[in-house]
């Protein structure tokens, strides 16, 4: 064959759907996140058989079988560890993580701090509903304090995490935070998830109509989110609000919530969101505002910086030693120890 | 002048140096070790740690041991019983004299026998005054006091010069079995190249020994142990866990696809993560994970995608490895789970021996699960086993349990250095063409293709979930399930056709056959030879491959009237064999975290031939 060059065609979401019936109950915020991640997999810049979308155990790492890519749905927990493998093993792959808020905060929360810390390159997003889908309606280790539910009947008397502190936290070098009913904002954190260089994170409010319907309401339904969202923009002041007259002040370490337009203050005492910034304090600070009642709920990028890639360094030690040692050989693989010749 | 001295040539000796953690014993006999393989002697060496990496000096739970048996034929054990002990303290004597051969010769540090010494060890009186020594061989030696002496002038500290007194005693030991010098004098070369007055010690120490076993009347006698007749060409002596790492970088490199390792650190099988994560030039991974769950699953990720995935762990950490070798079966993807037994349950003995976890193995997870089981029998045996499991591994698409234990992790025989040639073949056919793929489309042998992410059209999904025969996809019909069942046990039982049948050393039929496996494989050979010294009498069966078992095993078992099983454990392959075979066997059980003595082997075959315990 001359030229077995195919041309290069935009993929579209189409060709990142599977052909497997996908099977969440109506209604389920994760068909949203799938439609998102599909949507926006043609602009991740890599070929389709390059991705690889690992997940656990829950409704929500069902999410290979539905994408047309490389998948391994494994179990409970797991998933960041066997993506670190994959990845590890080969780092041309783009890796991505399925999970949800028990799978990756529970049972997976010691792999998840640690692939964290390592700053692997995995894009993981956890879909988080504050409730075990799959098991029927357990709470989670983000449910709110005081949520009944099947084995919380008098309430749940547990704190709930902060991913976006756990994460910060624990080492990612990338973190987000999106909601299924707002597909361009979802479509945008995944893209830029996938063009980041280590650990990133996405938390996605997701609503699961069966066991914790409208848990997130306050920032979904029409007449209450603009008063409870506050949009992170980079460079951009931190103002939210029916009529964007409501911005925040730091006053110390102490964030504020100030009317822009009382003629006390003025959009010129808001923070401006800096996603670079080389100080996790105000991260934190942000991370924080779904702890403190009567703040809005802080979504896009909350953070994001570069430094060495696990999988990088685990590369570029190898070819180091390669370069300066020579690559090894079946003959130089004994040559080490001490030998001796029986005649 | 010389003294007059006999030379008496010995076939084999057991020496054991003991003495406190801090008193260099590990290194005094790595050093005789490889002194003495390279004047051509077999060996096996086993060395004995405390549990406590810094017990109290001078305490009884504070001594450390370092055994080597070596020979001008075959050895496959670290022996027995000593026959001789080099003691650096009191401790060290209290502890090891009961191991004693009777006769034994006892050098001891006198300089080390004072009162606070003999108070830590628990004497009430000074062994070495007081006759319960009698018996023994006593040469008392101050080798405190005489390695002080000989580095007088030295600028070095007291507690310097102390240090050098394991090479006086070194330097004894290679006069009084007449072994050169320069092995450990290059050694200490290489070791101490920037510290000139370190090396300067040391080297006067070794010397001065020597010396002294020369000219001293203590010493009526030298021994020679002459060259082993050992195969044609180049060894070196390895430990288990060095074996394993070497066996798999062997077996990478024959593959010709890279190694990963997902592991989690772990008494006795740290050093093959500590090996492997030196093998960065073979383009060797290693990966220490956040547990050992993560050490499986990194393995498992690797694996998918095309590397040659191991993850190396003991008891413990195979309990928490369950349930990912459960998907390893259901996603079937090669993968070689090494586990380095030891005393068990929980954390047990974990510095000890055991072989206690052959049922966890075989059935230790949840559902069906069935995967070849194998197992080392020897420190050089465990390179070439591991490459088997390798092979295995990826031929069938499937997870491989290896067994070895602590005993050949830590211990220490020459491996012959292989040709690339004579490692066997390990075909590695990812899956490229798209045509007519489907993930769990099976070969000849049962496997599924191996296909891996970045090959292009070739996008599918695997998982726990039970897939469709052949499409792969999420299934629950009742029947396929069964279908799907079976095809993962008949393809773990074709497994039978890549492994040699058994072979019977002794009669071919008869009264009592002893079927071992894993690593009491020496002890047994050595008391099956005393036994059958004047003529066959009783056979030997050794198992390297446990499931499957060999294809003539059953035919075998059924040609002997009675069966010794001998095992570390409460009877684990005993009952497999009853089970599998409808026969019934004679076991003969021994949990201590030791191996077997190849004399408690002679007297359990003797007790059953009617004799008088062995004697
Ligand atoms: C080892 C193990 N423990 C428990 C389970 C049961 N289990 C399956 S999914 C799940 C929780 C899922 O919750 P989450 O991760 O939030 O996913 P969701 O279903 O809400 O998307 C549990 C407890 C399991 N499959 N494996
Ligand atoms: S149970 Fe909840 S999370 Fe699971 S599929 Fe149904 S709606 Fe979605
Ligand atoms: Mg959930």
């Amino acid at each position: 064959m001359e030229n077995n060059k195919i041309p290069e065609i935009k993929l579209t979401a189409k060709d990142f759907a599977s052909d497997q019936e996908v099977k969440w109950c109506p209604g389920c915020g994760d068909y949203s996140i799938l439609a998102q991640v599909q949507r926006s997999s043609p602009d991740f810049g890599i070929e389709k058989e390059k991705m690889v979308w690992v997940s656990g155990i829950g409704c929500s790492s069902r999410f290979p079988y539905y994408m047309n890519t490389y998948g391994f749905h494994s179990i409970h927990g797991r998933a960041a560890s066997i993506a670190t493998g994959v990845k590890l093993a080969n780092p041309d792959l783009q890796v991505w993580v399925a999970t949800g808020d028990g799978d990756l905060l529970s049972i997976g929360g010691n792999h998840f701090i640690h692939a964290c810390r390592k700053n692997v390159d995995l894009k993981i997003i956890m879909f988080n509903n504050k409730i075990y889908g799959l098991t029927k309606g357990q709470y989670s280790p983000t449910t709110d304090k005081g949520t009944v539910t099947k084995t919380t009947p008098y309430g749940s008397i547990d704190w709930p995490f902060n991913a976006i502190k756990l994460a910060t936290g624990s080492g990612a070098t990338f973190v987000a935070r999106s909601i299924d009913r707002e597909p361009k904002h979802l479509q945008d954190m995944i893209t830029r998830a996938s063009k980041h260089h280590g650990a990133a994170f996405i938390e996605v409010y997701q609503n699961c109509p069966i066991f914790n319907d409208g848990v997130h309401a306050h920032v979904t339904e029409k007449d209450v989110k603009a008063e409870n969202t506050l949009v992170m923009e980079h460079g951009k002041p931190l103002v939210f609000g029916k009529n964007m007259d409501k911005g925040i002040m730091l006053d110390g370490l102490n964030p504020k919530i100030i009317n822009i337009n009382d003629g006390n203050l003025s959009i010129n005492d808001v923070w401006v969101h800096d996603e670079y910034d080389d100080n996790p304090t105000r991260v934190f600070l942000l991370a924080r505002f779904t702890d403190i009642p009567g703040f809005p709920v802080p979504i896009g990028v909350f953070r994001q910086f570069n430094k060495a890639t696990y999988n990088e360094d685990v590369t570029g030690q190898i070819e180091h030693i390669q370069k300066t040692k020579g690559v090894g050989t079946f003959e130089t693989l004994f040559a080490g120890g001490n030998t001796w010749e029986v005649q | 002048m010389a003294k007059e001295t006999e030379l008496i040539i010995l076939d084999e000796v057991t020496v054991r140096f003991a003495g406190d953690s801090g008193d260099g014993m590990q290194l005094t006999g790595s050093q005789f070790m490889d002194t003495t393989a390279f004047v051509g002697n077999d060996l096996n060496t086993l060395p004995d740690f405390p549990a406590e990496i810094r017990a109290p000096a001078g305490s009884l739970s504070g001594v450390s041991g370092f055994q080597l048996h070596f020979s001008s034929n075959d050895v496959q054990t670290p022996g027995d019983n000593p026959d001789v002990l080099i003691a650096m303290n009191p401790a060290a004597l209290k502890v090891n004299l009961k191991d004693l051969k009777k006769n034994a010769t006892i050098i001891v540090n006198t300089s080390a026998f004072d009162t606070k010494n003999l108070k830590l060890a628990k004497y009430d009186s000074n062994p070495l005054e007081d006759g319960s020594l009698q018996g023994y061989h006593l040469i008392p030696v101050a080798l405190t006091q005489m390695t002080m002496n000989t580095l007088e002038g030295l600028e070095m500290s007291l507690k310097e010069k102390e240090k050098c007194k394991n090479f006086f005693a070194l330097g004894i030991m290679y006069w009084m079995y007449n072994r050169p010098l320069d092995i450990t004098d290059k050694w200490l070369e290489s070791k101490f190249a920037k510290k000139p007055v370190i090396l300067e010690a040391n080297k006067r120490a070794l010397k001065a020994g020597y010396n002294y076993g020369e000219t001293t009347e203590l010493f009526t006698a030298r021994y020679n142990v002459l060259p082993a007749k050992l195969k044609k060409g180049k060894y070196r002596n390895v430990t288990g866990n060095e074996a394993v790492a070497l066996g798999f970088v062997s077996a990478s490199l024959k593959a010709g696809i890279p190694l990963f390792l997902g592991s989690y650190p772990i008494t006795p099988a740290s050093e093959i993560l500590q090996e492997l994560s030196k093998y960065k030039a073979y383009g060797v991974k290693t990966f220490q994970a956040e547990d050992e769950i993560s050490g499986i699953c990194s393995a498992i990720g690797a694996s998918f995608t095309g590397s040659l995935a191991i993850t190396s762990t003991s008891g413990p950490g195979l309990s928490l490895k369950n349930e990912a070798m459960g998907l390893a079966v259901m996603t079937e993807l090669p993968l070689v789970i090494i586990n380095v037994q030891r005393g068990g349950p929980s954390t047990g003995l974990p510095t000890k021996t055991e072989q206690a976890d052959l049922l966890m193995s075989f059935y230790g997870r949840h559902g069906e699960a069935p995967l070849p089981v194998l197992a080392a029998s020897s420190p050089a045996d465990c390179y070439w086993m591991s490459i088997n499991a390798a092979k295995i591994a990826i031929k069938y698409m499937t997870p491989v349990i290896l067994l070895t234990d602590g005993y050949l992790a830590l211990g220490s025989e020459p491996l012959r250095i292989p040709e690339i040639s004579e490692i066997p073949e390990i075909p590695v056919n990812y899956r490229k063409d798209p045509e007519g793929f489907y993930p769990y489309l099976r070969d000849e042998n049962g496997a599924r293709p191996w296909a891996v992410p970045g090959t292009p059209n070739l996008e599918h999904r695997i998982g726990g979930l039970e897939k469709k025969d052949v499409f792969g996809n999420i299934s629950y019909e009742p029947l396929n399930h069964e279908i799907m069942i079976n095809n993962r046990d008949k393809k773990v039982k074709n497994v039978v056709n890549d492994i040699p049948d058994v072979e019977v050393k002794g009669l071919q039929e008869g009264d009592l056959l002893v079927l071992s496996w894993g690593s009491t494989l020496g002890p047994i050979h050595e008391a099956l030879r005393r036994i059958n010294k004047n003529g066959p009498k009783v056979s030997h069966v050794h198992l390297s491959y446990l499931n499957p078992f060999p294809k003539n095993l059953g035919e075998v078992l059924k040609k002997f009237k009675r069966i010794l099983i001998p095992e570390l454990n409460l009877g684990q392959l005993a009952f497999i064999i009853r089970s599998k075979y409808l026969i019934d066997v004679i076991q003969y059980n021994k949990v201590q975290g030791q191996t077997f003595k190849s004399i408690e082997i002679e007297n359990e075959v003797n007790r059953l031939l009617g004799g008088k315990d062995g004697k």
